[in-house]
């Protein structure tokens, strides 16, 4: 804990010397109040006083990007870029997945761990596959994430990944007592890390759990840091935050698909604009029999499950 | 099974046209067919040392023999692709082996081998026009990679092959309790 002072006491400064402004004296004071409240000790005063991410002014982003920046390559020894591309215009992501193909093989589970910068130990996975029996269907009462045989497919069995369906409706969104989660304008429900008090009330109203909480600090070592990161998105971690899918906001804005539509080797997963009447997407909704899962909560996903035979 | 013996025979036939192939004859790097697509498909996957077919059907090394038989050659190939009604020379064509020929007798390259795939299962073939069917890489709303349909299903046996999983999640009761970890 003592380790690393928190920087507030190195900037900050005595009520009786040249204090810049009284503000500035009480930002220090609130900050290492709150740390010895809270035992925060790596809480910087700048850290404590940021407000929601929506709130900030551009160049009030730049100062928190440039802040963060510095601390991964303390913490990580290696440059890492934290963007902000914003939503683009025109666009609502759209994904789909083909149940009569995925073979539950979880290339995809792990290409996502990889991208997205989750804690490796203990390892925080944001899909599910669930193995369910054909006889059954699609029920979860007869679903199986721990499946584990030589080889899949298995005899009698299909695979359903889960993961954020990314909600029109989001309940999670819905309960956040601090406005810490949110759904953008592309669709797709966002974390701000820096707001997120860890209460977890998003976590036990989403429906299909897909939110997952730091309960410790993320074990994520330099060389798996996959450095081209997002704020609302793949950045590393602090501890007892939510974090969840984010249709790999760091990629698909900038026009690539999600990894775990890159490594699917069967190509069940369908990524694009819904509102390209053109895109992948679009095709399967129109010519495919499409269903949500747990539709009748009225959550009304992006994300949507289909027959592809 | 009076076919047995002609289906190694096809079976055969077809391992010596698939090995010889070094590197697929193109129309450039985006071959006429494929730009008329629109989509990039990257090379057939041959096995190594397969292409051209030509190296060894040059019409003297070996005769050309239409009768549908059990092959000497290309014995690594089963063919399990409707195996009563088909052999080799239904897809390859006998007379110019680097090519492949649709039912019409119209000879097609390897690189769009996805228009004979097509001519029977027309439903997954528009299905993969229109990026149902397959697997797309690249960006989502630029660019993109198509695999042919020989990239997932191997053309002589085209059921998609059984994987082995990756490893499950942990089971929260096995989840490691570590303390005193510095916050």
């Amino acid at each position: 804990m003592t380790d690393q002072l928190p920087m507030p006491l190195q900037t900050g400064c005595e009520p009786s010397s040249s204090c810049d402004s009284r503000r500035e004296f009480l930002g220090t004071a609130v900050a290492a109040v709150a740390m010895a409240l809270t035992g925060c000790g790596k809480l910087s005063k700048e850290e404590f006083l940021q407000h929601n991410f929506r709130e900030l002014s551009k160049d009030e982003v730049q100062t928190i990007i440039a802040r963060l920046e510095s601390e991964y390559k303390a913490k990580y020894g290696k440059t890492v870029k934290v963007g902000t591309e914003p939503a683009m215009p025109g666009v609502i992501f759209g994904y789909a997945l083909d149940l009569s193909r995925c073979i539950g093989c979880r290339r995809c589970v792990h290409a996502c761990v990889k991208e997205n910068n989750q804690s490796r130990n203990p390892e925080i996975q944001w899909i599910r596959v669930l193995e369910m029996d054909k006889e059954e269907g699609v029920n979860l009462q007869h679903a199986d994430q721990y499946y584990d045989p030589a080889e899949v497919p298995r005899e009698g069995h299909f695979y359903m990944p889960v993961q954020c369906q990314q909600c029109k409706k989001p309940p999670c969104v819905k309960v956040c007592p601090v406005g810490a989660t949110w759904r953008e304008k592309d669709g797709i429900v966002v974390v701000d890390y820096n707001w997120c008090i860890g209460c977890r009330y998003c976590m036990a109203a989403c429906p299909y759990g897909a939110r997952h909480f730091n309960w410790g600090e993320p074990g994520l070592t330099p060389a798996e840091v996959n450095p081209d990161t997002h704020y609302l998105g793949n950045r590393p971690r602090p501890k007892g935050v939510v974090e969840k899918c984010t249709f790999c906001v760091q990629r698909t804005r900038k026009g690539l698909y999600p990894a775990c539509v890159e490594i699917c080797p069967t190509g069940s997963r369908k990524f694009g604009n819904l509102l390209d009447a053109k895109s992948e997407i679009r095709q399967v909704l129109e010519h495919k029999r499409v269903f949500k899962l747990k539709e009748d909560l009225n959550t009304q996903p992006n994300f949507f499950y289909f027959y592809g035979v | 099974m009076n076919t047995s013996p002609i289906q190694s025979a096809g079976l055969t036939l077809l391992l010596l046209a698939a090995p010889a192939f070094a590197s697929p004859p193109e129309k450039g790097p985006k071959g006429e067919p494929v730009a008329q697509e629109g989509l990039q498909v990257p090379k057939p996957p041959f096995t190594e040392g397969v292409f051209p077919c030509t190296a060894c059907h040059d019409g003297k090394q070996v005769k050309v023999n239409t009768q549908r038989r059990e092959l000497a050659m290309h014995s690594e190939i089963e063919l399990k692709h409707g195996p009563e009604s088909r052999w080799c020379l239904d897809c390859h064509d006998a007379n110019s082996r680097d090519n492949l020929h649709l039912a019409s007798g119209e000879k097609v390259d390897f690189t769009v081998s996805y228009k004979l795939c097509g001519q029977c299962h027309g439903d997954k073939f528009r299905d993969w026009r229109l990026g149902i069917h397959g697997k797309r890489t690249g960006s989502w709303n630029g660019p993109k990679q198509y695999l042919l349909c020989v990239h997932c299903h191997n053309p002589h046996a085209p059921h998609f092959a059984p994987l082995k999983p990756m490893a499950p999640p942990t089971r929260p009761e096995n989840i490691k309790l570590t303390k005193g970890v510095a916050r």
